[in-house]
């Protein structure tokens, strides 16, 4: 089915976006790789007076690295995160995550912006946002703003983001020595929205144990979860499977997961506890490799 | 309600049209272009038979609105062909029969030919993950990895599989 029409706006600048957005107030639609947007608008699940098209915004492409973080413009498309594209290839998780979204077309036009804005709570770039400890930098017509991760996704599709402001850049720290990662995901289908997604960041001290920890969930509930006690309990330890396993089990994970078409609450639940352990195993091997 | 002009190239010909901007490549292609080639499935960008290179990348026409398509290179599957002579990919479907009732074979071809561009030599892990966005519900698959494979020819092995 053919979209309904809208007014359609191409603006050449940031600036320019940010004030149309202001004027059109929640009426408009910005849109990036239009992966998301476009089957909402062929489905007419949403129907704006105007869409406010970012693809001419260059300043949006960027990706910076500055000492010991990486910003990464909101215009980034998933192919360039998943090859690990110039400086992307410092963020090792980004890239596997990346390669699990949709397909190699949703890939070729889907934007990190776009993704993080939709707020999908299935989907793969925003919990690894979350276990990567990123923040969002937004700009509007009031002047720009930098979000923790954790304060951005407010709820199901729901972020901190207001009508009249855009999510320019995330910036993420680059993960230090001995660090390791992994994406441990669960979907029926190639190409489907995960059941359940885990995404570790290991990182271990000199002596082989835990320095930090950090573990984040898709598909557990309206938005990204961090298992909060999981990561505390694993600081000191040494990170065999078994020992991630035993802090898993007796830990409660913090997460409310619903019950859909897709999966139950229960069987959720179930994933969650499998896929945390094996998404930590993996990155503390990972980091392990790193040698002392 | 906004239209615009637009000017791209299609399979090597440019084309200039007005379009209204709430309007998809897909049906930019169909039905202002004729290029029926390009097959109408899901309309929501999972299927993949709707596939088509946009600046040499696969992409779901249906998930591009067309003055995203201004200035820039759009293949279909017929721009593969040279005049009459069937693409490589085409023979190797045709001589695997890796199409049955066809609607999918346009976006499974392109799909493969930017895998062969980036990987000349795929293994059948690589091919099986490449098109793991276009949906077949005749053959199952297995044809449509084997053709893809003849067409690619034997190169050096890589991973064994």
């Amino acid at each position: 089915m053919p979209a309904v029409p809208f007014d359609y706006h191409a603006p050449a600048t940031l600036a320019e976006a940010v004030s149309l957005l202001g004027s059109l107030g929640e009426d408009a639609k910005p849109l990036a790789g239009g992966q998301s947007l476009l089957p909402l608008l062929t489905l007419r699940l949403v129907r704006p007076r105007a869409v406010v098209d970012l693809h001419r915004l260059d300043e949006l492409r960027a990706v910076r690295r500055d000492g010991g973080t990486l910003e990464v413009g909101a215009l980034v498309r998933h192919r360039a995160l998943e090859r690990g594209e110039g400086p992307l290839v410092l963020c090792p998780l980004l890239q596997e995550a990346a390669a699990l979204i949709g397909n190699v077309r949703v890939r070729a036009l889907g934007t990190i912006g776009g993704s993080l804005a939709h707020a999908d709570p299935a989907a793969e770039l925003p919990a690894a946002v979350r276990a990567l400890d990123g923040t969002i930098l937004v700009q509007g017509a009031a002047g720009a703003r930098a979000i923790p991760a954790e304060e951005f996704f407010a709820g199901l599709l729901t972020t901190a983001l207001r009508p009249d402001e855009l999510l320019t850049a995330v910036r993420l720290p680059l993960p230090g020595p001995r660090t390791g990662h992994a994406v441990e995901e669960f979907s029926r289908r190639a190409g489907d929205f995960a059941i359940v997604a885990a995404f570790a960041v290991v990182q271990l001290d000199a002596a082989g144990r835990v320095a930090a920890a950090r573990v984040a969930l898709a598909g557990c509930g309206p938005t990204p979860r961090r298992l909060d006690a999981v990561e505390r309990a694993l600081v000191g330890l040494a990170p065999s499977e078994e020992e991630i396993r035993r802090v898993v089990a007796h830990r409660p994970l913090e997460i409310e997961p619903d019950s859909d078409v897709h999966a139950s609450a229960a069987y959720r639940r179930h994933l969650a506890g499998v896929l945390t352990v094996r998404a930590l195993a993996r990155a503390a091997a990972g980091a392990r490799a790193f040698g002392p | 309600m906004t239209e615009l002009a637009i000017a791209f190239t299609l399979n090597g010909e440019r084309r200039a049209l007005r379009v209204p901007a709430h309007r998809t490549l897909l049906h930019v292609l169909r039905d202002d272009c004729g290029a029926v080639e390009v097959k109408e499935g899901c309309g929501e960008g999972v299927c993949g038979t709707c596939t088509v290179l946009l600046d040499g990348e696969p992409v779901s026409s249906c998930l591009v609105l067309a003055p995203r398509v201004a200035g820039r290179d759009v293949v279909t599957l017929r721009g593969l062909c040279e005049g009459d002579a069937l693409h490589p990919l085409q023979e190797a479907f045709v001589a695997h029969g890796a199409a049955q009732c066809g609607f999918c074979t346009p976006g499974m071809i392109l799909t493969a030919y930017a895998l062969l561009r980036e990987r000349p030599h795929p293994t059948r892990a690589d091919v099986r993950r490449a098109i793991a966005g276009n949906l077949c519900r005749c053959t199952g698959y297995t044809k449509i990895v084997d053709a893809i494979l003849a067409a690619a020819g034997p190169g050096e092995p890589r991973d064994g599989a």
